[in-house]
């Protein structure tokens, strides 16, 4: 069966094309463009990805609004019925909001907004998203967010990283995060959230390839469970 | 009825936006300053049938972040 991808488009989202342009290269298949005002999503997705951008501006916190916008009742639903779901800086921001990752990010503990290549250390290589890395895997994946500073508290912290769910760590200080925390997966590993652009990584135009791993990673491990 | 929600973070959550604002203060010159935390006020005019409960559920549901920030429903007389 070819991958069947959505890729969600909120007011204010900047790398959905970036991101189609991706799972369309690595994973082939059907890649929809769906828009936030959409009450529901295509038949028989196996993929979702929210992009990042700066969703309705970042008005009254960031992915705040986004999460309460009608596609995002399809896509919990979605998420809850055990389709991988992948939320990238904005995303991944939307993604907490929505209650379907922990924890919250706040506002770069250094003020100011980062926008650089960073190195990540690949915490759990197991997961759906992160099987085509070795354990403890050096890579590199650019970032760019003001609001990427990871905090939840201690217990939550500490069930997170007992479960395997702190998926990528950085490997230098980039925003405040709590524990260095980069990316997390939900309980069920069904759900990444990472502050990370996997997307802008993936052929050596780019500067590197480390990001493609996280989709061919998805590809193999959904193909797995077809 | 207007009400006032006063969102703010919670003790023990680094505020970076207070500390720039703090170390502003002093680079203006004012001495005493100890702390500065910034939250953000929500003005609603909303009708008299609101219930309390409702009020509480727009703060729980949209208004605050309960990971990271408290609030508090003041109502303002007409």
């Amino acid at each position: 069966m070819p991958f069947n991808a959505a890729v969600i488009t909120f007011p204010g989202s900047n790398c959905d094309r970036d991101m189609a342009v991706a799972i369309e290269e690595i994973c082939g298949g059907t890649v929809h463009r769906v828009w936030h005002g959409d009450a529901g999503l295509p038949e028989g997705l196996d993929f979702i990805a929210l992009p990042g951008g700066f969703s309705y501006g970042d008005y009254l916190r960031s992915g705040a609004m986004a999460a309460r916008s009608p596609v995002m009742q399809a896509v919990v639903e979605a998420a809850n019925r055990g389709v991988a779901v992948l939320g990238v800086c904005n995303g991944f921001q939307v993604l907490t909001e929505a209650g379907l990752l922990p924890g919250a990010l706040m506002r770069n503990a250094g003020i100011r907004f980062v926008c650089r290549d960073v190195k990540l250390k690949v915490e759990n290589a197991n997961s759906l998203f992160t099987s085509g890395y070795l354990p403890g895997q050096t890579i590199t994946i650019p970032v760019a967010h003001h609001d990427g500073n990871y905090f939840a508290d201690d217990v939550t912290l500490d069930r997170l990283e007992g479960e395997g769910r702190v998926a990528f760590r950085y490997l230098e200080p980039v925003n405040g995060s709590q524990r260095d925390i980069a990316g997390v997966l939900n309980d069920k590993g069904n759900v990444l959230g990472m502050m990370p652009h996997p997307e802008r990584m993936i052929e050596p135009a780019h500067g590197g390839s480390d990001g493609r791993k996280l989709f061919e990673s998805v590809l193999r491990g959904l193909n797995v469970l077809a | 009825m207007k009400v006032r929600v006063h969102v703010s973070l919670k003790n023990g959550v680094l505020d970076p936006q207070g500390r720039a604002i703090h170390h502003a203060l002093e680079g203006l010159g004012f001495s005493g300053v100890n702390d500065v935390r910034a939250g953000r006020l929500i003005e609603l005019d909303v009708a008299d049938s609101v219930t309390d409960e409702a009020l509480d559920e727009m703060c729980r549901k949209l208004l605050a972040n309960m990971v990271i920030e408290n609030y508090r429903i003041e109502k303002v007389a007409a």
